[in-house]
């Protein structure tokens, strides 16, 4: 178990700021998690580009999938990485190779030395999250099936981002 | 799998929780006090948006047997009082515990559960989950080592009270959580007669908390219901003990709950099949009064206590009265445990020894003026009940006295009015015995 922590202002701030999300172990099988999460962000208005060899030049989602990060023609802000630990290395490699903002691990992957040469190349890094349930606890609609989102606001919430 | 509270929620005080958490002024009318959603279903936006919800690919209300938005606010309330991960809320306190059953077993699997339960959950797990083809082992939980000696290959969990209903018992819920850890199963506390203020299981190691929010976490005997927290520290995939989680579901084509939701995967599940196939929904006015009850709910259970405490010691004291069962009197052998465990006071409920037995337990809830008699704790109002005679009467002789309801037994849940009147009326009651 892990005890990463991150604040819910910078997880705000990397939602609210990408734009552009690189899925890599993209599935196109909708019962995968993969799928789930592109699903869900694509809906949220981000675009999502689907990075997966056996399934490249093939479409998922209505996008295009690429054999790796780097052949994709387009800027990326955020790498979103549902492989397992020992691959999140190589693939960071190549997410700072392509100018990637942001490195980001899914539940259950985390590679310390992966994050600490993303960080010295001046990305953001978050992992053993998912930014699937990170945008609904943040955005206000992970507690509506009853998870404890930790948000305490007297404010009006708008569900989405702002 | 990480723990993923997050550091916010940590920053606010468990008042501030009881009053804010889940609930946030609503989003087009500004209305501050969370508005009773009481409708059944809600539209689509068009029909890939119904197939996302109904996959379970996103998050929403699709029909009110699954999720609401009242029962939403009060589910994220307790988890948060809790420190837990997620909950789902249902109908009543033994809906919580067959949902949680429902999600964790198998036909032909086992659990161990202590012996002193209140009453009715020892017939909930021995008779009726039978029928699902779970059997039930049940232990005296004074002892922690003898859950262990109960363990079997096909047990997929422990079941026990923080503080026993109707006892006066504490477990050593460290010690059991131990038990459960090293056989790789979940411990299910059942918190309601402590409520999340004076105890809090999971910090001890508990995986699952159980409520009759109908008691205490409501509050005013006026809404029955019932909830399922998941602590979101229990790894399922430790061991091959919980197929539902960590195998494909039949019923949602083929999702795998741990693998797709993580350490929400239990509240997930116990909701979507759950629920879902159950059907013991909450009704969202009753959320609503429970909602309104746990904003007070650390200011009642301090006078719940401080009244408890004064009313035990007098009946310690009277000539009519051959023992009191209360953890927070020195003489209590649970006084240490409820020192550990619920630092502020071990409850207001508690039971006491009436001498002349049965005829004599009978006439003392007969003869009360303030106190009702009833089958319900928790209340605003002091409430009273001879066990044996009432809501024990379906176990045996034996189970009555493993549980700590003998003959002589007179179980007391003590209110919030005027000290000095509810010990007046045990007083005038107690001499008509
Ligand atoms: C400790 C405890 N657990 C569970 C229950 C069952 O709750 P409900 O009556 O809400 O179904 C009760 C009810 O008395 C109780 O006291």
């Amino acid at each position: 178990m892990s005890n990463l922590s991150y604040t819910d202002g910078k997880l705000r701030t990397i939602l609210n700021d990408c734009k552009t999300i690189a899925v890599v172990g993209a599935s196109a099988n909708w019962k995968r998690p993969s799928f789930f999460a592109m699903k869900y962000l694509q809906g949220k208005g981000y675009r999502i580009i689907p990075v997966n060899p056996g399934q490249a030049g093939k479409k998922i989602l209505g996008e295009t999938c690429y054999a790796n990060l780097k052949d994709i023609p387009e800027p990326v802000d955020m790498v979103d990485i549902f492989r397992n630990s020992n691959d999140a290395y190589g693939v960071t490699e190549d997410a700072i190779e392509i100018g990637a903002k942001v490195v980001w691990m899914q539940l259950a992957i985390i590679n310390e030395a992966a994050a600490e040469m993303a960080q010295n190349a001046g990305l953001e890094v978050v992992m053993d999250r998912c930014p699937k349930i990170e945008y609904s606890r943040l955005f206000g609609e992970l507690g509506w099936s009853g998870i404890n989102t930790g948000v305490i606001s007297s404010k009006r919430r708008k569900v989405g981002r702002k | 799998m990480s723990n993923n509270k997050t550091s916010d929620n940590n920053d606010f005080g468990f008042e501030t929780l009881a009053i804010h958490a889940g609930a946030a002024p609503d989003a087009e009318t500004g209305a501050r006090s969370t508005p009773i959603y009481q409708t059944t279903s809600y539209v689509f936006d068009d029909v890939d948006q119904a197939a996302s919800l109904f996959n379970l690919q996103s998050f929403g209300f699709i029909y009110s047997r699954l999720t609401n938005p009242t029962v939403a606010v009060l589910e994220q309330r307790i988890a948060a009082l809790e420190g837990g991960r997620g909950a789902v809320a249902c109908s009543s306190g033994h809906a919580a515990q067959q949902l949680t059953f429902f999600t964790l077993m198998e036909p032909g699997d086992e659990f161990i559960a202590a012996t002193n339960l209140y009453g009715g959950s020892i017939t909930q797990f021995g008779q009726s989950f039978k029928k699902f083809g779970w059997h039930c082992h049940f232990v005296d939980p004074v002892d922690p080592e003898n859950f262990r000696r109960a363990l079997t290959p096909k047990c997929k969990a422990i079941f026990i009270e923080s503080l026993a209903n109707p006892g006066g018992v504490i477990v050593d819920i460290e010690a059991v959580a131990v038990v459960a850890k090293e056989a790789g199963i979940p411990l299910i506390v059942d918190n309601t007669m402590a409520t999340p203020y004076l105890c809090s299981p999971f910090d001890w190691g508990a995986d699952i908390i159980v409520h009759s929010m109908t008691k205490f976490l409501g509050g005013h005997g006026n809404s029955m219901g019932g909830v399922v927290v998941e602590s979101g520290n229990f790894d399922w995939a430790q061991n091959d003990k919980f197929p539902g989680m960590t195998q494909p579901s039949e019923s949602y084509h083929g999702l795998v709950f741990y693998e797709t939701f993580g350490d929400f995967g239990f509240t997930m599940k116990a909701r979507a099949e759950g629920l879902r196939d159950l059907g013991p929904a909450l009704s969202p006015f009753n959320a609503f009064q429970i909602i309104t009850g746990t904003e007070t709910l650390p200011l009642r259970m301090d006078r719940h206590i401080a009244n408890a405490r004064t009313v035990a010691e007098f009946l310690d004291n009277h000539a009519k009265v051959d023992w009191v069962s209360y953890a927070g009197l020195k003489t209590s052998p649970f006084y240490d445990l409820g020192k550990k465990y619920l630092p502020k006071g071990p409850g207001s409920v508690f039971t006491f020894g009436v001498k002349g037995g049965f005829d004599a337990g009978v006439k003392l809830v007969e003869a009360c003026e303030l106190f009702s008699h009833l089958a319900n704790i928790g209340d605003t109002r002091s409430l009273i009940i001879h066990p044996a005679s009432t809501t024990h009467r379906q176990l045996t002789e034996e189970q009555l006295r493993a549980s700590g309801s003998g003959p002589e037994v007179i179980r007391l849940s003590i209110g919030l009015e005027t000290v000095d009147d509810i010990i007046r009326d045990l007083d005038q009651a107690l001499a008509a015995t």
